[in-house]
């Protein structure tokens, strides 16, 4: 079965021009900015190395599933499938045309995308109908679920959380994108979640947690798997929301944008390391 | 054939089928015994169910789950909606105590707007058999399209033999010129009763068991409005997006209109009791049926009927 394999510096390379995508969608409309650029790296780390998933085999019923629970992480994982040759490059400039399906959550006509989500705490579950057909028919599948760390907040990934335990699914992956933040504010100062990994360790989990923005942590956490046997497995991710762009990084009031033309192209240098861009567009409010 | 026996008979014959449950075993409790791995009790997880059912569909699996139908259709709609429904996929609701069978069990458990709740998802497709007999002739139907359904599950005997069951056709038991009873479920029943006392009233009267309410009979439907003075929609479901609704948006459909008279839960719960005594104390017993029907036919005038003239 075929699998990428790239060294961390080539991730970190891929994870630059996924950065450069997102920014590229933040305008004419615009993205989840913010909320997707925490998400880059673990979406570059699952597919460049953990992942048997290629063009080649997206079809294939021994290859690994991906489930993008925390919807709105969809910029990161558009920039990731057209960077890993999944979808044209060309595509991510229909983004949001009435002509294609590049919108603001995930859907299956994006190859690669295995379902649909924008609701959010409903792909643990589906990920669990998976993992559990691949329990039942024998396979060495493994099933890694994104979620987000205000997602949380719905209790359907608790109740999933207990019907995975009770069938002791190791071969699924809960990754929890724990930015800190949910849409309008810190997860802390709304509905607290720490302490997180005893949570989850509560409910049955092999629990890791460590930086989602270091590729060599990512790696030494995900070659552990299975963490133990009969258990799911959970990484808990700490991760910045709007990683890579110190104008916009740790901010609220960043985490859906809609930039104008210039600001695009500043932030594209700032992404490189010029300095830090002066930002005037609003922030739209979605939710 | 009762519904365990069919669903027995037929998973062991399907390695795709997967029977699923929210801890409602009523109906499956020999399964896990016979199934192994193919029988998966999520526990009370109405939504988790659903959700997982939808995974079990992308690995090309069949998922029959169980619930009960408020919890099913209800607590997880918006699994099914958004997992099921968006996605497409062959999941088979089987929703348990529907309508005025949940009988004692109060409001909470009153599955009375799951048809219209249903229907309004794209892709589903929604069955009301009127018993056993019935649901044991449509199941196989249901199961084999590869359509998402959602099937209220009536397992009560009576000595009724149906027709063999035709998709999305309705069983038009008998045509009335007077009258025609549309209807579902376990009213089907009481259907037949009042049937007999209008006809001995010397009424002529038509009766259609309408088994599919998605897809419908639109076919039945117009034949008996062309043939009969006044039609019935009889069902134990709101008034709101049922079968008065399906034959409403049916006959303005096809620019057509009828006297219809509506037996149903008016904008109210019912009241919880055994089920023959909520039949009467609600009016639905086949008695209070064909009193209803006599009493529309001598209180009310045809409503005049305004055809505007359209310019060709």
């Amino acid at each position: 079965m075929q699998k990428n394999n790239y060294n961390d510096q080539e991730l970190e390379a891929i994870a630059l021009k996924v950065r450069e995508h997102i920014v590229r969608m933040s305008t004419s409309g615009g993205c989840f900015t913010g909320a997707s650029l925490s998400a880059v790296d673990l979406i570059v780390y699952l597919y460049g190395r953990f992942l048997n998933i290629t063009q080649a085999n997206l079809f294939d019923p021994e290859r690994d599933y991906f489930f993008l629970s925390k919807g709105h992480d969809v910029p990161a994982l558009y920039g990731t499938l057209a960077e890993l040759g999944l979808i044209h490059k060309e595509r991510l400039q229909n983004h949001l045309s009435i002509d294609d399906y590049i919108y603001w959550h995930p859907n299956t006509r994006i190859p690669g995308v295995e379902f649909h989500s924008g609701s959010l705490g409903h792909l643990p579950s589906v990920a669990i109908g998976v993992a559990m057909d691949i329990k039942i028919s024998g396979g060495d599948n493994k099933v890694v679920c994104i979620l987000g760390d205000g997602e949380l907040n719905e209790g359907t990934c608790w109740e999933a959380m207990l019907v995975a335990n009770a069938y002791k699914l190791d071969n699924l992956i809960f990754v929890v994108d724990r930015n800190h933040f949910q849409a309008n504010m810190r997860t802390e100062d709304l509905i607290p979640l720490e302490p997180l990994a005893s949570k989850f360790e509560a409910f049955g989990a092999s629990v890791k947690r460590i930086n989602g923005h270091d590729f060599k942590a990512l790696h030494d956490a995900f070659s552990a798997y299975p963490f133990e046997e009969g258990k799911v497995n959970v990484v808990i991710a700490d991760t910045i929301r709007g990683k890579g762009l110190p104008s916009i990084q740790e901010r609220a009031d960043r985490w859906f944008c809609n930039f104008s033309a210039q600001e695009v192209a500043q932030l594209l240098l700032e992404l490189h390391g010029h300095d830090t861009t002066s930002l005037t567009s609003e922030t739209l409010i979605v939710r | 054939m009762t519904y365990e026996e069919l669903l027995t008979q037929t998973a062991l014959a399907d390695e795709q089928i997967i029977v699923m449950t929210a801890e409602n075993r009523a109906l499956v409790r020999n399964l896990p015994a016979v199934l192994g791995k193919r029988f998966i009790d999520t526990g009370i997880t109405e939504q988790t169910m659903i959700g997982a059912a939808a995974g079990l569909a992308l690995r090309d699996r069949i998922p029959v789950v169980h619930a009960l139908a408020a919890f099913l259709t209800m607590r997880a709609f918006e699994f099914v909606r958004t997992d099921v429904g968006i996605a497409d996929l062959p999941v088979k609701l089987s929703g348990f105590i529907p309508g005025f069978l949940s009988d004692a069990n109060g409001p909470t458990h009153q599955a009375i707007e799951d048809i219209s709740i249903m229907r309004g998802i794209p892709n589903m497709t929604v069955f009301a058999p009127a018993d056993e007999d019935d649901l044991i002739k449509m199941l196989p139907e249901i199961w084999d399209s590869e359509d998402p359904a959602y099937t209220r599950i009536n397992t009560r005997q009576t000595s009724y033999v149906h027709a063999p069951y035709e998709f999305g056709k309705a069983e038009v038991v008998a045509e009335g010129a007077d009258v025609t009873i549309l209807t579902y479920g376990l009213l089907f029943e009481q259907a037949l009763i009042a049937v007999e006392i209008l006809r001995n009233e010397g009424l002529s009267v038509g009766l259609i068991n309408m088994r599919s309410l998605k897809p419908v009979d639109e076919e039945a439907i117009l034949n008996a409005a062309s043939q009969s003075k006044l039609l019935i929609t009889l069902e134990d479901h709101f008034l709101t997006g049922g079968l008065y609704t399906i034959v409403a948006e049916v006959l303005l459909k096809y620019a057509t209109t009828a006297r219809v008279l509506p037996i149903a839960l008016n904008d109210k719960w019912f009241k919880p009791a055994l089920l023959p005594d909520v039949l009467h104390h609600e009016g639905f017993t086949g008695k209070q049926i064909a009193e209803k029907i006599l009493g529309y036919k001598t209180r009310y005038q045809q409503p005049p009927v305004l055809t505007p003239q359209f310019s060709e």
